[in-house]
This record gives C-alpha cells, structure tokens and sequence, in this order.
C-alpha cells in the first residue's frame, strides 16, 4: 500500500499518469456537463413559486459545494505535505487555490444574479454570503501568500500551514456569522431550504455536481503537470522528457 | 542551578522585549494615535448625528482596534528577524511555541493594554451609553489578546518578506471576523436589554482556543521564515 502512494506520488510517474488521464477526465466533464446542463434547463420542470430564474441553482449549487470541499481537499494535503513531505500533496495544495477562488467567486456571483430578483437586492449580509465571501478571501490570502514566497518549496509550506489555521477557522466563522445574523436580523432572507425537491430537478442538480468535482479533477491535474515541471526543472527526468519531445 | 528553567526563559523574554519597546517611547504611541484617529475620522464622514453615532459606536472602536492591532503586528518579530536575536530564540532548547507565547503577551501588554485604557474616553466622545461603557472594556479585553495572537501567526509567516504589508492584512482581516462579530454582538444585545453571556463565553473560548493553538503554527512558521 505504502509502495503504491509512494509510487504514484513520486512526479515523474505521476505526471505520466496525469497525463494519460487527462483526455478521460475531460471528455467525461464535457459529457456531464451537456447531460446536466440540459436536464437542468430544459427537462427538469419549472419552479412553481420561482419560475425559471430557479434554474441558475445548477450552476449555482454545485460550485457552492465545490468551494468548501476543494478547501477542505486543500487543508488534508497540507497537513499530509506538511507531516510526511511528499512533494506532491504541497502541489495539490498550491493549485487547489486558483480553481477553489474561481468556484467560491462562481457562486457568489451566480447568487447575487439569482439574489436581484428573488430577494430584490444583489447582495444582503446573509450568513451564508458573508461566510462564502470570507473563504474567498481566505483563498486570495493563500494565493498571494504563495506569490509572495520566492522559494517555492518554503512557500509551500507556508501556505499549508495557513490552509491548516484557516480549516480550524471555517467552522468558527461560519457559525459566528450564523449566530450574528439570526440573532440580530429577523428571519427576512431564509436559507436554501428544500422541502422535498422533485426528482426531475434533483437528477441535473447531481449530474451538476459530479460534473463540477471531475472538472477540478481535470484542471487540477492540468495545474500540477506545469507546476511540476516547473519546480523540476533541474531533475533528470524533466530534461530527458524535453529532449525527447523535440525529435 | 536552575538558572535557564523555562519559567526563567520566558520571564527573562517578556522583560526584554518590555524594555526594548519602552526605550522606543515614541514608537510605544504610534498605534494608540492610530486608533484614537480613525476612531475620530468616523464622524466627520458619516456627520454628527448624535443617535447614528451611538449605535454605531461599539463598531467603530471594534474595528479601529482591529486596524490598530494589525497594524502594530510587525512590531511582534520584526526587529528580531533583523538583527539575529530571533533564530537564537528559535534555536533555544526550550519550545518555541511557549517562548511565542511571550512575544505575543509583550505586543498585548504594548499596543492592545493602551487602548483599551483609551476606549471608554473615546466611547463616551461617540455617546455610547454610560452603562455600556463596561462591557465595552470587558469584550477588549477578552478580544484583543485573541487579535494578538491570530496576527502572531500571519506575522511569522510574512516576517521574512520584504514587502508584506498589504499581504497581512489579507491573510489576517478574515480570521478576525469571529471576534468583531461577537464583541460588536453583545453590545448591541445589551443595549436593547438582552442578556450577553453567550457572546462573552464564546469570546472567553475562543480566547482559549487562540492561546492554546496558534502558537503552534506560529513557531513552526517562524521556523519555516528563518529557513
């Protein structure tokens, strides 16, 4: 077992591997995408109550999800990077942060869109919203924190060191903006509470879902290729595989 | 004997850096003006209004003691990284993560003691309700050790960086939202008559919470700075 992880972790057999990935995870996120997108916006029935504009909750829904999980995928390899030093876990770390900030800024924005004319306001001080803003900024600290740190593999460890502070972090931000806000606001904006969703409308969203999680599987793999071969590029092997690519 | 026990170390530390900080008197004001400045730009931009101000008052104390806190962070490791001192602190054979521990109560001791002195003055210049005042000073206290000690972290891991000025306050303005959110919390509560133990629990917690994890990640990344 401990063989295998070694194995696949070591970079140059994992950059092969992502690469012969690649081509799979993509046809399959493209796949599910279609089939999602077109359940979502054309087979799943209309919203008794929000009409159409309920159809944004495709998009909308899964990055939410999307965000929190890729942060918590971040703050896992970062403990593994920072305890047993495997090089590649501090690359998932690093490249997770990009595609994190895109999804957390994707259901921001997707949200305030379907805010204007559900609530009447792009954006309300909700918990959720406030919470979700924060992690965005948490993503942008790691991101600049990386930037900043010229010597990468001291920067990485840096970031997993704050991706670890801010995991212990989430939950106490995210309830004390829930307690903030139910205490000091009436219940005016609830939660995206469903009361037992149709079916038709639960397929698409889960299809969504799975779609999103292959597409950070696939861009993740795409960040790390370059990201190893950047940090490699001293080593034997990324220079045998130059040489080789030019003939 | 028992000359460099770890009790001897950190009290010999905190003495240090006391002293240090006090032969640096103008340096010692800087924050405290900061804080009585913003706090004191907040009525000119939003106008007089007397009741605006009022309810608005435990917020902006809460947020200039939070930029007031952020911005004196530098003052925690800076000065050490620079002249040496700190790679000796960190090469010591006691643990780090507790010799942290009184660089941190030094910076509170320095910057975050002073205004909290100053507070209720300014608290009664924004017409805060006299019976606020005290629990006003109660969540300061109970909340900027916590800011202290959150920064304490971010500092050591932008010590060695030339420029990490902007870089700390992105990485330090987010984990301060719990603690303006319940201090503000439960001056509001106990202005409309509620009661506010909850919130002061939570902030003693997170208190805790802050004094028995961040140093952990302090010193492992002050480590990782001095590498």
């Amino acid at each position: 077992m401990m063989k295998f992880i070694h194995k696949t972790a070591s970079p140059p057999y994992f950059y092969k591997l992502a690469g012969l990935w690649q081509p799979w995870l993509a046809g399959i996120t493209i796949l599910l995408l279609i089939a999602g997108l077109y359940g979502g916006l054309i087979y799943a029935p209309t919203d008794y109550q929000q009409g159409e504009s309920y159809r944004i909750i495709y998009i909308h829904v899964p990055a939410a999800w999307m965000s929190l999980f890729i942060y918590v995928v971040m703050a896992v390899t970062a403990a593994i990077g920072l305890i047993w030093r495997i090089k590649l876990a501090e690359s998932v770390t690093v490249c997770s942060a990009p595609i994190g900030a895109g999804f957390t800024l994707l259901a921001l924005v997707t949200g305030s869109l379907w805010g204007k004319p559900m609530w009447g306001a792009w954006w309300v001080w909700d918990a959720r919203l406030t919470a979700e803003l924060i992690l965005l900024f948490l993503y942008f600290g790691i991101m600049s924190l990386y930037a900043a740190i010229s010597d990468k593999r001291v920067a990485s460890r840096a970031v997993a060191i704050l991706a670890l502070v801010g995991v212990v972090n989430i939950p106490i931000i995210h309830y004390s903006v829930e307690w903030w806000n139910t205490l000091h606001q009436g219940p005016t904006v609830t939660k995206f509470d469903k009361p037992s969703i149709d079916f038709r409308m639960l397929i698409p969203l889960l299809i969504m879902a799975v779609a999103f999680k292959i597409y950070y599987v696939w861009s993740l793999f795409m960040r790390l290729r370059v990201e190893l071969l950047d940090r490699e590029r001293n080593t034997q092997w990324v220079k045998s595989l130059l040489m080789d690519n030019k003939d | 004997m028992n000359q460099s026990s770890l009790t001897n170390v950190f009290f010999a530390l905190l003495k240090r850096d006391l002293l240090l900080a006090f032969r640096h008197r103008a340096e010692l004001f800087n924050p405290l003006m900061f804080f009585v400045l913003v706090v004191t730009l907040f009525p000119l931009g939003t106008g007089a209004d007397s009741k605006l101000l009022q309810t608005m008052a435990p917020g902006i104390i809460w947020v200039a003691a939070l930029l007031a806190a952020m911005l004196s962070l530098d003052a925690i490791f800076r000065s050490d990284f620079e002249d040496g001192s700190l790679e000796l602190l960190v090469l010591n054979p006691h643990p780090t993560s507790i010799l942290v521990l009184a660089k941190v109560l030094t910076h509170w001791l320095v910057t975050g003691l002073p205004l909290i002195i100053v507070a209720p003055l300014l608290a009664v210049f924004l017409g805060l309700d006299s019976s606020l005042i005290g629990l006003l000073v109660l969540t300061l206290l109970l909340g900027t050790p916590v800011l202290s000690l959150i920064g304490a972290v971010a500092i050591a891991l932008t010590v060695g960086l030339k420029r990490g000025g902007i870089l700390l306050s992105l990485l330090v303005l987010p984990f301060y939202v719990p603690v303006l959110i319940f201090a503000t919390n439960a001056i509001e509560m106990a202005a409309s008559g509620l009661p506010v133990v909850a919130q002061l629990w939570i902030l003693a917690s997170l208190l805790i919470l802050a004094i028995t994890l961040t140093p952990w990640p302090t010193a492992a990344a002050l480590k990782l700075s001095l590498s």
